[in-house]
């Protein structure tokens, strides 16, 4: 962008006029640097090659225009896709803390090198960030500038007409008979009035002299389209930023039966933005009635996969509220309080009832079990500090359907509760809980604790029905296994930036599909009379950036021009090159000849002077964003 | 939740061999064409060679209709395939194609219309090749609609179907485009991709219809897997022209240099130049869609997971590739890097289509693990 930016800014009169362009130096070698010089555009560039010294503020300047570079944006842009890469390459520690301390033991050699040069946190790395943040800077550095030269040219009037339209990318003539008693003026006025009515801004130039034209152009979207996709980037970026500063997220199981209730303490993993305050959690609460699955029975070899789940849910969204039953799903979320509630996890709960020495309950109630194999095999560890005279603890497995092999080894054959049982070992000792010091739940440290009940012991492990009730050994109290409940676990998250970044993003796609389908083009029309009194009529059409409909345009305005004074043009839009009169490029005005050797001086429209010999109509020939093949392999 | 038909399921199969076997056959028949048609027009350009002093007389002719010509004759559209327009006017790249290539070395040895319009010439091999390939692509969406109905839902949920149905978009997109240009020459190439995807499907990948899981029970499967596999299919054409404009960029080269024309088939396909311009055109369309599946892909991350970004792996490779088309799209506006280069970046952005379609389905752990496998 910028380049186009500072090459209008540099090239001489037109520049004024709203954006014409100049091919010879557009994007070339030494990126527009802002030259003063008046003179032409050629010797501005010779000028600054010899690059004489600049001077800090030169150097700042220098350094602006490279970074702001559309060559520079390219290469930011190819670094940011090459630089995204590792992340997928290495684990992640954001994602995946332990599987990252897991890698660096398992290769030592180069693990720890991979740590230093941030290939765990690729994403919020240095380099990383330094990459996207140059990028953006770029961007804005082309936007602002792009942004107000395209309000100027929006304000300004259509570029002048050229001297020789034969030489625009689309051109063709008319003839109006001498007898349909359409002067030349007239001509002009009715051009004007079709191309106003396809969308064309139009200026009329010297309607009454000889020459009459006009300038018309339309798709000033096409630019705006651009800026604003460019802008939406940087706003997409703003909001994923924000949801970072003010979000939060948490973790919760929940058991059948189990209210959540959003507060601090509500949630068994909490990970606040950096500008999180604990103000900012409403107090809604959800209570999860039941949970359903369903399993697969009929898809083959998939049998026992669940296909759905569906947790049963009262919520309120205060205290104080009226109580409401929702249902969250997969890919359903809840949403309460500027949060949503997800649900990604579930398993079953085994209801255990647990007395003491002394007799007393110490526990009862569901105990979550983990996942741990095929058809929720699932691992169970239940620890009861208030057990007295001693703690216990319990470990071992649950089993929603149990079966034995030969071997002994057990397993679960379906994920469903055909025949639960809780295989389990016990323990008593010291927990090591009174402390105070966290310990995880779903973790047993069996080291300092006696074992009671385990398979290579003399009173054998505890295996456990629905209903049953065991008694440990040595008089330690009894464990019986009431029955089975259902869990989930849920991800509760707030992100403030969210709806910007869909607001941004879909401000970026309109504006992308405008800008990659709107075209910008110019259109000139110049009419005069033939000394034999026939009206001429020649046009010519530029586009501005990509248009590959131009020549499509330059036939349906052919058309509309030939309907308007009823001209038999062939009707066709395989041009009539027979027709002497209404051909395209073989008949033209005198002074504003196709051919090389037609004259540029005498009689010619305005601003004819201003062509130098040897590029008659450079400024008018439209930056080629896609350079023709020659220029590109040389 | 339809219930599963395993006897569709086994219709679905029986028809995706039949296509795969239709394809072949015209697979043959494109090679044919190709091998045919380049030893036809050897003789057509001596022939020329003769007449040239005639040719030369027609160009003003021809010129004056350039710029917008679409002119039926082939004769003409090879006079003015060479030379067209007024003498150094400004060539926009992409309008340039409907008249032709102008004032670069696409004129030597060319043969095909810059255009892509038919020629009145007939093919009779590319004829029959499309034929059969309409065929097969008639008996490929038996194929990938039975598989719907037999799993009672869309038929993109694992790599199984991704393949089956990926291949039938692949085709049916390049067929829509046969409508309105004369891509034959990339013909080997989609039919044989196809073939090789079919083949994939049924060796590598055989699933059995079945249900989703329920990540995948949303309907946002259907709006994000679609745009993602339109968009792939775009892609795969503007690879193969990227692919076969560099071929092309080097034998124009070699010929303007004097060289021997080593690559006689290449005369089908139209020059350099209109290459480039085409795929740019279809790049734009698939990035439009590209960037629709990077969204629709956040915002279904949204609702399954509670983010809408979280660079699992499958979302990294998404975005890369959306980096790299962009920056295909700013290649083409920059000084020094359209034409080869620009072409190599194609090429680059259709590689990581692939690599995100396979190795990352495949051997990458992520959220996005439910390829089937
Ligand atoms: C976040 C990084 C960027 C992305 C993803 C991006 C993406 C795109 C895309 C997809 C297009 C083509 C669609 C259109 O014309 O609107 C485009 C065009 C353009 N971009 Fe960017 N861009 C980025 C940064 C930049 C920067 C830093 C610059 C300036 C140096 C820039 C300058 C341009 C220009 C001038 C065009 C118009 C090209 C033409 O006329 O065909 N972009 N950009």
């Amino acid at each position: 962008m910028s380049e186009r930016v500072n090459e209008e800014k540099k090239s001489p009169a037109p520049g004024k006029s709203g954006g014409t362009e100049l091919d010879a130096s557009s994007g070339g070698g030494p990126s527009g640097k802002p030259g003063k010089s008046g003179g032409s555009p050629v010797a501005a560039a010779k000028a600054e090659a010899v690059l004489p010294t600049l001077g800090p503020l030169g150097m700042l300047r220098w350094a602006w225009t490279q970074l702001t570079s559309m060559r520079t944006a390219l290469f930011l842009l190819l670094m940011l896709a090459v630089g995204a890469v590792p992340g997928s390459l290495f684990p992640q520690r954001p994602a995946n803390p332990s599987i990252v301390t897991q890698y660096i033991k398992d290769n030592p050699d180069y693990g720890k090198i991979l740590d230093s040069l941030q290939l765990y946190d690729v994403y919020s790395s240095a380099w990383f960030s330094a990459i996207y943040i140059l990028l953006f800077i770029s961007l804005i550095g082309c936007v602002v500038p792009r942004a107000i030269a395209h309000y100027k040219a929006m304000r300004s009037q259509p570029p002048r007409t050229p001297a020789r339209l034969s030489r625009l990318p689309e051109y063709g003539t008319l003839v109006i008979p001498a007898g349909a008693g359409i002067p030349a003026s007239r001509a002009i006025d009715d051009a004007a009035g079709l191309l106003k009515k396809r969308g064309y801004r139009v200026d009329v130039r010297d309607r009454d002299g000889a020459r009459p034209s006009i300038g018309a152009e339309r798709g000033f979207l096409r630019e705006v389209g651009n800026l604003v996709f460019h802008t939406s980037l940087i706003g997409v970026l703003v909001s994923v930023a924000i949801g970072g500063l003010f979000g939060y997220s948490g973790q919760r199981i929940l058991v059948e039966g189990d209210t959540f209730v959003n507060t601090l303490v509500g949630y068994d993993q909490f990970t606040p933005g950096t500008n999180f305050e604990s103000s900012q959690l409403e107090p809604y609460s959800v209570q999860l009635d039941k949970f359903q699955i369903t399993f697969d029975r009929e898809s083959q070899g998939k049998i026992g996969q669940p296909i759905d789940f569906q947790a049963d849910v009262t919520t309120r969204e205060s205290p104080d509220a009226p109580a409401q039953k929702e249902v969250l799903k997969v890919n359903d979320p809840l949403t309460l309080g500027g949060t949503s509630m997800y649900l990604t996890g579930n398993g079953y709960a085994p209801v255990v009832t647990i007395r003491d020495g002394d007799g007393n309950i110490a526990m009862q109630g569901p105990v979550v079990a983990k996942l741990q194999g095929d058809n929720y095999y699932s691992s169970a560890v239940i620890k009861v500090p208030d057990a007295k005279p001693e703690q216990l603890a319990f470990a071992g497995f649950f089993l929603p359907t149990a079966f034995v092999t030969e071997e002994g080894v057990s397993f679960s054959g379906d994920p469903e509760l055909f025949n639960p049982q809780l295989t389990l070992n016990s323990y008593y000792g010291d927990l090591g809980l009174d402390d105070g010091s966290p310990q995880n739940v779903f973790e047993l440290d069996v080291k300092k604790l006696t074992p009671l009940n385990a398979r290579n012991l003399d009173a054998g492990g505890i295996t456990l029905a629905p209903g049953a009730t065991y008694t440990l050994p040595e008089g330690k109290g009894t464990i019986s296994f009431d029955g089975v409940k259902r869990y989930i676990g849920v991800d509760i998250h707030h992100n403030p930036g969210q709806l910007y970044a869909l607001i941004f993003a879909l401000l970026a796609v309109a504006g992308l599909v405008t800008s990659l389908y709107v075209n910008r083009r110019r259109v000139w029309v110049r009419t005069g009379t033939h000394a034999d009194g026939r009206t001429m009529v020649e046009y010519g059409l530029l586009a501005r950036g990509e248009d590959h409909r131009l020549a499509g345009e330059a036939v349906a305005i052919r058309r509309l021009l030939a309907g308007a004074w009823d001209l038999d043009d062939g009707g066709s839009q395989s041009a009539p090159s027979g027709g002497a009169d209404n051909g395209r490029a073989d008949t033209t005005l005198p002074g504003a000849g196709a051919g090389a050797g037609a004259g540029a001086g005498a009689g010619a429209g305005a601003g004819a002077e201003q062509d130098s010999p040897d590029h008659p109509a450079a400024d008018f020939i439209q930056s080629t964003a896609g350079s023709s093949e020659s220029q590109k392999e040389q | 939740m339809l219930p599963i038909n395993e006897t569709m399921g086994q219709y679905s199969e029986l028809f995706m061999l039949l296509a795969a076997g239709t394809y072949t056959v015209a697979f043959i028949a494109f090679a044919w064409d190709l091998a045919k048609s380049s030893k036809t027009l050897r003789a057509v350009d001596l022939k020329a060679a003769e007449l040239s002093g005639a040719a030369a007389a027609r160009v003003p002719v021809a010129a004056g209709v350039g710029a917008s010509s679409s002119s039926a004759a082939g004769a003409v559209d090879r006079a003015d395939g060479d030379v067209a327009g007024p003498v150094g006017r400004a060539e926009r790249p992409t309008s340039s194609v409907a008249g032709g290539s102008a004032g670069n070395a696409a004129g030597i040895g060319q043969t095909a219309d810059g255009a892509m319009r038919y020629s009145a010439e007939r093919r009779a091999p590319a004829r029959v090749a499309v034929a059969l390939t309409v065929l097969g692509a008639a008996i490929h969406a038996a194929g990938v609609i039975t598989r719907a109905i037999g799993a009672g839902r869309v038929p993109w949920g694992n790599m199984y179907e991704f393949l089956t149905t990926g291949a039938f978009v692949a085709v049916a997109v390049f067929l829509l485009v046969l409508v309105r240009r004369d891509l034959r020459f990339l013909g080997t190439f989609v039919v044989g991709l196809a073939i090789i995807m079919l083949v994939a499907a049924s060796v590598a990948y055989w699933t059995p219809v079945g249900h989703l899981v329920p990540a995948l029970q949303s309907y946002w499967l259907i709006i994000h897997v679609s745009i993602a596999v339109l968009s792939s299919a775009l892609f795969t054409l503007t690879f193969a022209m990227s692919a076969l404009q560099l071929v092309q960029t080097h034998r124009q080269k070699t010929i303007a240099a004097g060289g021997a024309d080593k690559l006689g088939f290449m005369r089908l396909v139209p020059s350099a130049l209109s290459l480039e311009n085409l795929s740019y055109r279809i790049n734009a369309i698939a990035f439009v869609g590209w960037t629709f599946t990077l969204m629709f892909g956040a915002i279904w991350a949204e609702k399954a997971w509670g983010r809408f970004w979280g660079w699992d792996t499958k979302e990294v490779w998404t975005f890369v590739i959306w980096v790299v088309y962009a920056g295909y799209l700013h290649a083409r506006a920059t000084r020094g890097w359209t034409g080869t280069r620009a072409a190599w970046l194609s090429i680059v952005g259709y590689l990581c289509v692939v690599f995100n379609f396979t190795i990352v389905n495949q051997f990458f752990n992520g959220l996005h693990s439910y390829s089937g496998l």
